[in-house]
């Protein structure tokens, strides 16, 4: 198997896209370290990581504290030794016209989504720049390439991850380690599930393959990356929205 | 057993780091130039410096550290204080 003997890190994972992730990179033969923000919620992933055969376990961390990511990976570190995969999929919406938007909104956001994903990196750097392999994936979006009224926070969040992606895949490259990025479209999960059948319908019509994602079609392509047979991609942004954005 | 100087220590953790051999580690030696180094590696050198010595290295001092030599003397600087 592509993965086997890896280790992954999936933030978010508990529910979702990040769930979904977890599983495929296990069904790959990785190891998964499954983090959420609570230890109870992140329970049934880590059983069914483990029901695959792999190594799992959880970890309760709020990935916009920087101090508490960095104790998470020491301890990270000592259970699964490589760190060969990390995905930062964590991620919130505090959806709302800016006009209405506090800056609490705009913080938590851009504390969760990016600054999140700047905190697991830097966490990592060290120990796969020594390995001289690595891969990191982080979980965009659609809008953070074309916007969308009611999400400046959550579409600036999710552009500035791809200015990340990019800039580490180019930091990075010399040591074997890319990084790239997956920006999901309309994917059935608990974060969609919120919106009124109004703005469902109104997304569908942009959607020239007709229905929502599945979270499993986020994961085949995180799992793609993972692997060997992706060695070459670095610094990427796939698009994976049943043709919303072309 | 008699503790090893700060020469050593450095030079055992640019051998380490940049695999390059312990005959190319002189005083003189220039990382870049001579030893092959890039921005990382330099980066990655200063860190670990900083962790065997319990030293910090501010961003603006890094820059100035060019050769084997103006490391030792930074650290030993450092660490008298």
């Amino acid at each position: 198997m592509p993965l086997t003997n890896k280790n992954a890190i999936v933030t978010g994972a508990s529910r979702g896209i990040g769930r979904a992730i977890a599983l495929k990179l296990a069904e790959a033969g990785a190891n998964v370290a499954c983090v959420a923000r609570s230890l109870d919620s992140v329970q049934e992933t880590v059983a069914a990581v483990a029901a695959l055969g792999r190594k799992a376990r959880g970890y309760a961390v709020d990935v916009a504290d920087f101090a508490a990511v960095e104790a998470a990976a020491v301890e990270i570190g000592k259970e699964f030794e490589t760190f060969d995969v990390l995905v930062n999929n964590a991620g919130l919406t505090r959806d709302t016209l800016l006009m209405r938007m506090s800056v609490e909104d705009w913080d938590i956001v851009l504390q969760t989504n990016l600054k999140g994903a700047f905190n697991w990196t830097k966490a990592v750097t060290r120990q796969m720049l020594r390995q001289r392999s690595g891969r990191i994936i982080n979980i965009s979006s659609v809008v953070g390439l074309t916007g969308n009224a009611g999400q400046a926070n959550y579409a600036a969040s999710k552009a500035g991850l791809i200015g990340f992606t990019k800039s580490v895949a180019r930091e990075f490259a010399s040591r074997g380690v890319t990084c790239n990025a997956v920006c999901p479209g309309f994917i059935e999960t608990d974060m969609t599930s919120v919106l009124s059948d109004e703005i469902k319908a109104k997304v569908l019509a942009q959607v020239p393959l007709g229905r929502l994602g599945r979270p499993e079609e986020i994961a085949g392509v995180v799992q793609f990356l993972a692997g060997p047979q992706a060695e070459y991609i670095t610094g990427q942004s796939i698009v994976v929205d049943g043709g919303m954005v072309m | 057993m008699a503790e090893k100087s700060i020469e050593d220590r450095v030079k055992e953790i640019i051998v380490e780091q940049l695999g390059v051999n312990a005959e190319q580690v002189t005083t003189a030696a220039k990382f870049i130039e001579d030893l092959g180094a890039d921005s990382l590696d330099t980066v990655e050198l200063v860190m670990a410096f900083e962790e065997e010595f319990n030293v910090e290295v501010p961003d603006e001092e890094a820059e100035k550290l060019q050769t084997v030599g103006d490391v030792v003397r930074y650290i030993e600087d450092k660490v008298e204080e």
